[in-house]
C-alpha cells in the first residue's frame, strides 16, 4: 500500500515539474508556429534568446522590458527561448535561424562558441543586436551590442562616496562571485581609490557570492573583531540586506547622517525603499532595460542607417538616498 | 620499593596510552580535535576570541554577541540539515544533493503562503504556523519523491537527487511567479534572529531542539538500528523482516523535514528569499558534516553526535576565515586544505597509524618525566 | 631448507588485540604434495594463509621459498604472486561485472594496450582443457558459483604458481565439480606444484592429500603423513580431544511415524514463487525434523525461500495451524512464528559493522515493533544469554559480527532465531564453512529443539548429516520435488539414488 503511495506521490512530482518546465520552452516554439501559420508581412519577426529569468531579479526585469517591448501592437513578432547553457542557446538561435527570423537578439550565457551560428545568421540575411552580455566574435558578425559599463557603475559610486568628505574611509567590501563582470567593475573602482588614496582603507574585503546570508557573517565577523568602520560597500543589494543586518543586531547606527554609509547596486525596489526612508545611503543601478535601446536601432535598421558605435553603453544611475524620490523608485525599481 | 613505584608507573602509562589510543580510534575523535585545534588557534591568534557580551540591538532588545554566538547562530541550519543527511547517508549509501535547492522551495512556499498574492503584504495572510506547516508538507513531499526514486526505483542517490538539485530554484521562483516577496510584519523574523526579551538568537534554539527530538527519536525508536542495518546489508535486514525500501523512503522524508526547518530559519532570517542564492552550496557542506563525522560516506554505521559536531566544525572553520580576512579569491583553497587534512585524518588508515605511535610513545614519555 | 621442500614457514606468530592468531607456528610444502591444513574455525588457518600470501604481516617468524636465498618478505598479495604463490578463497574475490576472460587476467596484462580478441581465445582453451563449463566472454555474475569459483581456479593456474592455496575451494560445488577439481589438482601435483588445501571435508581430505597439518588454538599440533592417521584420530586431534563420536547424535525412532494425522503447523499447498521453483506441496509437523535435499541448483534453498517469503511468492496457499495466512514478506513469516537462517551467511544473514549484540537481537526487536526498542541492559542480557549459550566465541557483545569466524558468526544467526523463539525454524546450510565441533553441536541442537516440541526443516549439503538428523526428507530435481523418504528408505544409498533419479 505505502509503495502505490509513494508512487502516486513520485507522478505528481513529475507531473508538477513537468508542468513548471515547460513554463518558458513552449512559449516559443507557440509563436513560432503562430507566426508559420499567419505570416503577417508589416511586422519584425524577432528571435530573442535570453538567460532564464529566474536566475535573478536583474534577470526578471530584463525579460519582463523585452516582453512589454516586442509586441504587436509596436509592430513586432517576438519569439523567445530561455536558457543558462550556451549550447542550448546556440541551438535556439539555429532554430530562429530556419525560422527566418528578421532579428536576432542574444544575452549570450557564455562568450565563446557563437562565430559560426553567427556566421549562419549573416549569411541567411539575419542581422544579430547583442544585448547585456558581450561575446567572444568578430564585430562584423552583429551590428549593436548593448552593454552595462560595470566599471563605470562601480566608479560613479566610488566617486559619489568621495564627495561624502569623510575624514577617514574605513571600508567594509562584500564582493560578488569572484570573476564575474560585475565583481570586477565594481571592485575594480573602489581598489584604484584605496590604492590612491590614504584616507581610505578596506577592514575587510571578502567575497559573499551575492548572497545575504555571508554578507551578514562577514559584517558580523568584522563587528565581533571590534575593528571600526564607517562604509559597507557591498556589490548587490542582497549583500547589502545582509550587511545592514549584522548592524541592527549589534546596534551600529546606519544611513543618512548615521555612523555608517551603505551602498547597495542593481536597484532592487526593495533596495530604492530603504534608500528612501533614509537606511541605505546609495545605490548604483544596473540598468536591465535594453529594450528601448534595441528598439531604436532596429527602427533605424529599417530606415537604413546603421548605429553609429557597434558598442552602445547604456546610461545608468546611481541614487543618493538624499535626493531619490517616490518617482525614482517607481520607476527604476525592479 | 622503587621497582614496584616504576612498575605502577610503567602500568599508568600503559593505561593513558591505551586510553588515547582507544580516543583516537572513536569515531567522535575527528570532530572534536578539529574543534579543539581551532579553538586553541584562535585563542593564540587572539585570546579574547571566546568573549561574549550583552549588548543591545538596534530595536532596543538585549542580544548576546561575541564570536561564540555568532557561530553557534550560524550553524543552526547546517546541524538541522547535518541530521537529515547522516541518515540518508546511513540508509541509502549516498547523498541527497538537492537541500539547497529544496531550501529554496519550501523558503518560496511558505512566503507564497504567508504573502498571497501580493508580494508586499501589509499584513500576514496566513497564520506563520499554518505556512510552516504547509512548507513542511511540501518539503517532505520533495523528500518523498528523491526517496521514492532512491528506494523504490533504485537509482544512486545522486543521481536521482539531481533531479531537484536542478530544478529546484526554478520551481522556487515559480512558485511566487518570479516575485521577490518581502515580509513586513517583525515577528516573522524572529525565527531566523531574536525574539525580543531573549538575548540568545532564536536559531540556536530550533537547533538545539532538532538535536533533542532526533536524541528521542534514536532512543525510542528504532531508528538507528533499522536504517544502519539497510545500509549495512538490504539483503539480511530484509530476512529480518525489515523493509529497506520503506526505511531509505523514510529518511529521505525526514531529510525533507529538515529541509523545512532549515528553510524556515534561511527566509526567516531576512524575511525574503532570493532564490538563486538562498542556501547555495549547503548541500555539498551538509555532506562534508556527516563525513567529517567520521561516518562512511557509503551507508551503514552513522553516529548523529560526530555528524552534528562536523557541521559546527564546518562554520567554525568559515567563521575563523573571515576573522582572519583571508583574500576571497583564496577563501575556497584555504577550505579545502583544512578539509582535506581532516578527511586525511579521519582515514582508518592513518588513525591506526596514530593509535600505534601514542601507544609507543605515552609510556617512553612518561619514564621521561619520571626520571 | 629440508630436501624437496619448496615452502618452508618457521615460527610464525601473528597477534590481534586481545587475540592470539598464531603461535610459533610451523608449516612445510614439499613439491608436487597436496597437503591438507586442517583444525576448526579460529584455529589459525585462515590467519596462517594470510601471512603467507601478505594479506596480513607477521609479528615473528620466518618464510623461505624454494628459488630464493634466505627468508622472503611478503609485504602484499603481489609480492606472494611475484613469488609463485597464489590463492583461491572461499568466498569469491573475482569481480561479477566483469566477464570470465577479464577476471583471469585482469591485472596480469602487460602495457597498457590489450589484445581482449587473443586474450578470449587464450582464456577459452584454458577453460576447455579444465572442462570448466563458462564462455570467457560471459559476465562472471550470471555464472553459478561453483563456475565462478572455478574461473577464480584457473586464474591461479595460470599464473604458472609453485604454490597453490585453495581455501574451501569445495564448499559451493557438487560431487561431479569437486571430482573435476581433483583431477586438476592431481595433474598440477604432477607437475611439481604444491598445494595447500584448506577444507573442512575430511572425505575430500583422504581422497586427494598426501599429508596433514593439524592447527588447533593458533598452535602447530603435528604433522602427518595420511595414511598414518586415522580419521577418528584426525578429528580428535582437531578438536584437541577424544571424539564425542558422531554416531551419539541420533534421533530418537520412537518419535518418528509416519502418516501423521493432527494438524500440521505449516502446510504449503501447491505454492510457488519468483524464483522459478515447480509448485510443490509441504507440511510440518509439531516436533518434527524435516530436510530439503537435492544437487546444487535443485531448488531445494528456493522452496525454504517460499515458504519464508524470501521470495515473492506467486501462487500457492498457505496454511498455518490449519488456519489459511498469507505470507508476501519476511515479516509476515515472522509473526507466523517461522524463523529462517539462510544458506549465503555473508550475503544473507549478518549485518557486518553491527555488533554481535545488535545482531543477535535484530530479528526479536523488528517483530516488536519499530517504536519499541529494547532497552540497552535488555539488549545486553538477551546477548550475553546466547553467547553462554551457544559458546560464541568473541571478545564482546559489543564487537563487530564480521570480525568473528565464520562458525561463531553462524552461532550469532542462529541465536538470532533461536531468541525470537519460532514454532518452525528454518535452517539452509547452518553447517557450511564451520568446524566439526559445532556442527556436531548445531545437529544436536537441531534435535533438542525438535524435542521441545519445535518444528524444524533442515538442508545441508552433506548428506550423512541429513539423514542423521532428519526423519523426513524431500529430494529435489531440477527445482521440481521429485520424492520424500521416510523411516526405512531413508538411508544414503536411497538418498543417492532419489537425487540422481534411478530407482
Amino acid at each position: 500500500m505505502k509503495k502505490y503511495l509513494a508512487l502516486v506521490l513520485a507522478l505528481c512530482m513529475v507531473f508538477a515539474l513537468c508542468a513548471c518546465g515547460q513554463k518558458a520552452a513552449p512559449e516559443a516554439s507557440k509563436d513560432a508556429t503562430a507566426a508559420s501559420v499567419e505570416p503577417a508581412a508589416e511586422l519584425i519577426k524577432v528571435g530573442i534568446i535570453n538567460n532564464d529569468p529566474n536566475e535573478s531579479g536583474y534577470r526578471t526585469a530584463n525579460d519582463k522590458d523585452m516582453k512589454a517591448t516586442f509586441t504587436k501592437e509596436s509592430g513586432y513578432e517576438a519569439s523567445f527561448a530561455y536558457s543558462l547553457k550556451n549550447d542550448e542557446q546556440i541551438a535556439a538561435a539555429q532554430k530562429f535561424i530556419q525560422d527566418e527570423v528578421d532579428y536576432l537578439l542574444i544575452s549570450a550565457a557564455g562568450t565563446s562558441g557563437w562565430d559560426s551560428v553567427l556566421k549562419d545568421a549573416q549569411a541567411a540575411g539575419i542581422r544579430v543586436i547583442l544585448f547585456d552580455r558581450t561575446i567572444d566574435a568578430d564585430e562584423s558578425l552583429y551590428e549593436a551590442s548593448i552593454v552595462s559599463d560595470m566599471a563605470l557603475e562601480g566608479k560613479t559610486a566610488v566617486d559619489w562616496l568621495a564627495s561624502q568628505n569623510l575624514e577617514t574611509y574605513n571600508v567594509i567590501h562584500i564582493q560578488g562571485v569572484m570573476g564575474s563582470s560585475a565583481q570586477i567593475g565594481r571592485t575594480g573602482a573602489l581598489d584604484e581609490m584605496v590604492a590612491a588614496n590614504d584616507k581610505w582603507k578596506l577592514v575587510t574585503q571578502q567575497t559573499a557570492e551575492w548572497n545575504a546570508e555571508t554578507a551578514q557573517q562577514i559584517v558580523q565577523a568584522v563587528i565581533d573583531s571590534g575593528k571600526e568602520f564607517n562604509v559597507i560597500y557591498a556589490e548587490n543589494d542582497d549583500m547589502a540586506k545582509g550587511a545592514v543586518a549584522a548592524l541592527d543586531k549589534a546596534n551600529i547606527s546606519h544611513g543618512v547622517g548615521k555612523d555608517v554609509i551603505v551602498i547597495g547596486f542593481d536597484c532592487n525596489k526593495w533596495a530604492l525603499e530603504e534608500l528612501l526612508a533614509g537606511n541605505w545611503n546609495y545605490d548604483g543601478q544596473c540598468n536591465p532595460f535594453q529594450a528601448a535601446y534595441i528598439d531604436t536601432i532596429i527602427k533605424d535598421l529599417e530606415k537604413g542607417t546603421a548605429p553609429a558605435k557597434k558598442v552602445v553603453i547604456m546610461q545608468e544611475k546611481g541614487f543618493d538616498a538624499s535626493t531619490i524620490t517616490q518617482e525614482d523608485v517607481d520607476k527604476y525599481g525592479i | 620499593m622503587a621497582s614496584f613505584k616504576s612498575a605502577s608507573q610503567e602500568s599508568a602509562a600503559k593505561r593513558i596510552g591505551s586510553f588515547l589510543a582507544k580516543l583516537v580510534k572513536h569515531q567522535i575523535f575527528i570532530p572534536i580535535a578539529a574543534l579543539l585545534i581551532l579553538v586553541i588557534f584562535n585563542l593564540i591568534a587572539d585570546p579574547s576570541f571566546f568573549a561574549i557580551s550583552l549588548d543591545q540591538n538596534s530595536l532596543g532588545n538585549p542580544v548576546f554577541s561575541g564570536y561564540l554566538i555568532t557561530i553557534l547562530d550560524n550553524a543552526s541550519e547546517l546541524v538541522i540539515l547535518a541530521i537529515g543527511m547522516t541518515l540518508v547517508t546511513a540508509a541509502s549509501g549516498g547523498q541527497d544533493i538537492s537541500v539547497g535547492s529544496a531550501i529554496a522551495i519550501s523558503g518560496s512556499v511558505m512566503l507564497r503562503v504567508l504573502c498571497g498574492t501580493n508580494s508586499r503584504p501589509e499584513v500576514l495572510q496566513a497564520p506563520i504556523i499554518v505556512a510552516f506547516l504547509v512548507c513542511c508538507v511540501v518539503a517532505m513531499l520533495f523528500g518523498a519523491f528523491n526517496g521514492t526514486l532512491v528506494a523504490i526505483f533504485k537509482i544512486q542517490p545522486m543521481v536521482a537527487t539531481l533531479i531537484l538539485f536542478t530544478a529546484g530554484r526554478s520551481v522556487a521562483a515559480w512558485i511566487n511567479k518570479n516575485e521577490l516577496p518581502i515580509i513586513s510584519d517583525a515577528s516573522f523574523g524572529y525565527y531566523g534572529n531574536f525574539i525580543p526579551g531573549i538575548p540568545i538568537p532564536t536559531p540556536i534554539f530550533i537547533a538545539v531542539a532538532c538535536m533533542i527530538l532526533i536524541a528521542l527519536v534514536l532512543k525510542f525508536t528504532n531508528l538507528g538500528l533499522y536504517t544502519q542495518s539497510v545500509g549495512i546489508n538490504a539483503n539480511s535486514s530484509r530476512l529480518n523482516g525489515i523493509d529497506p525500501a520503506l526505511i531509505k523512503f523514510i529518511t529521505f522524508v525526514i531529510l525533507g523535514l529538515c529541509v523545512a526547518v532549515a528553510g524556515f530559519i534561511k527566509v526567516s532570517r531576512f524575511s525574503t528569499i532570493n532564490y538563486s542564492v538562498i542556501a547555495k552550496d549547503i548541500e555539498m557542506d551538509a555532506i562534508l558534516a556527516v563525513a567529517l563525522g567520521g561516518n562512511a560516506l557509503n551507508g551503514g554505521k552513522f553516529n548523529m553526535g560526530a555528524s552534528i559536531l562536523g557541521a559546527y566544525v564546518i562554520q567554525f572553520l568559515t567563521t575563523t576565515l573571515y576573522k582572519f580576512n583571508v583574500v576571497s579569491s583564496a577563501l575556497p583553497a584555504y577550505k579545502a586544505v583544512v578539509v582535506i587534512i581532516l578527511v586525511v585524518l579521519s582515514a582508518p588508515i592513518v588513525r591506526d597509524k596514530i593509535t600505534e605511535t601514542w601507544k609507543k610513545l605515552a609510556p617512553v614519555k612518561i619514564a621521561k618525566e619520571a626520571s | 631448507m629440508q630436501d624437496g621442500a619448496i615452502l618452508e614457514m618457521r615460527g610464525i606468530s601473528k597477534y590481534f588485540p586481545g587475540v592470539r592468531a598464531l603461535h610459533d607456528v610451523d608449516f612445510t610444502l614439499h613439491e608436487g604434495e597436496i597437503h591438507a591444513l586442517m583444525g576448526e574455525n579460529g584455529a589459525g588457518k585462515s590467519t596462517l594463509i594470510k601471512v603467507l600470501t601478505g594479506v596480513y604481516s607477521k609479528d615473528a617468524g620466518q618464510i623461505c621459498i624454494k628459488g630464493s636465498s634466505g627468508s622472503v618478505s611478503i609485504r602484499s598479495p603481489e609480492d606472494a604472486q611475484k613469488i609463485g604463490i597464489s590463492t583461491v578463497y572461499q568466498e569469491i574475490t573475482l569481480c561479477p561485472n566483469l566477464t570470465v576472460a577479464e577476471n583471469m587476467y585482469i591485472g596480469r596484462t602487460k602495457g597498457s594496450l590489450t589484445h581482449w580478441k587473443k586474450i578470449n581465445t587464450e582464456a577459452g582453451k584454458l577453460l576447455d582443457s579444465l572442462g570448466i563449463p563458462a564462455s570467457p566472454t560471459m559476465q562472471l555474475s550470471s555464472c553459478s558459483i561453483a563456475v565462478q569459483q572455478m574461473v577464480a581456479i584457473a586464474r591461479a593456474v595460470d599464473m604458472e604458481c609453485k604454490v597453490l592455496i585453495l581455501d574451501e575451494p569445495t564448499s559451493s560445488l557438487d560431487d561431479q565439480e569437486v571430482s573435476k577439481l581433483f583431477r586438476l589438482m592431481l595433474d598440477l601435483k604432477a607437475k611439481g606444484v604444491g598445494i595447500i588445501f584448506v577444507t573442512h571435508f575430511l572425505d575430500q581430505v583422504y581422497e586427494v592429500c598426501d599429508r596433514i597439518t593439524v592447527l588447533r588454538d593458533g598452535k602447530l599440533v603435528g604433522e602427518y603423513v595420511i595414511g598414518d592417521l586415522p580419521k577418528v584420530q584426525l578429528v580428535s586431534k582437531m578438536l584437541g580431544k577424544e571424539l564425542d563420536d558422531l554416531s551419539g547424535i541420533q534421533k530418537n525412532a520412537d518419535e518418528i511415524y509416519v502418516g501423521r494425522t493432527e494438524v500440521p503447523v505449516f502446510e504449503a499447498i501447491q505454492l510457488k514463487s519468483s524464483a522459478n521453483i515447480k509448485p510443490f506441496d509441504f507440511a510440518i509437523y509439531r516436533g518434527e525434523v524435516n530436510g530439503f535435499t537435492g544437487l546444487l541448483g535443485s531448488g531445494r534453498s528456493e522452496c525454504v525461500r517460499a515458504i519464508f517469503g524470501a521470495d515473492k511468492t506467486t501462487g500457492g496457499t498457505i496454511r498455518i495451524d490449519g488456519k489459511k495466512a498469507r505470507i508476501s514478506k519476511p515479516l509476515d513469516a515472522m509473526k507466523h512464528g517461522i524463523s529462517y537462517l539462510p544458506e549465503d551467511r555473508k550475503r544473507d544473514g549478518i549485518v557486518g559493522d553491527l555488533s554481535v549484540r545488535e545482531n543477535i537481537i535484530l530479528a526479536l526487536q523488528v517483530m516488536k515493533g519499530f517504536f519499541r526498542p529494547f532497552s540497552r541492559a535488555q539488549a545486553e542480557a538477551f546477548a550475553d544469554e546466547y553467547i553462554k549459550l551457544l559458546d560464541i566465541k568473541t571478545a564482546s557483545s559489543d564487537t563487530p559480527i564480521k570480525s568473528l569466524s565464520g562458525g561463531n558468526q553462524q552461532k550469532v544467526i542462529l541465536a538470532r532465531w533461536l531468541l525470537s523463539n519460532p514454532v518452525y525454524l528454518i535452517l539452509d546450510e547452518p553447517t557450511r564453512g564451520i568446524d566439526i565441533g559445532t556442527k556436531v553441536e548445531i545437529q544436536k541442537l537441531v534435535l533438542k529443539l525438535a524435542a521441545e516440541g519445535k518444528s524444524i526443516t533442515f538442508i545441508s549439503s552433506e548428506i550423512d548429516e541429513m539423514y542423521r538428523t532428519c526423519s523426513r526428507l524431500i529430494v529435489m530435481r531440477d527445482r521440481r520435488v521429485v520424492g520424500e523418504l521416510r523411516g526405512e528408505d531413508l538411508t544414503q544409498n536411497k538418498i543417492m539414488a532419489t537425487i540422481a533419479g534411478g530407482d
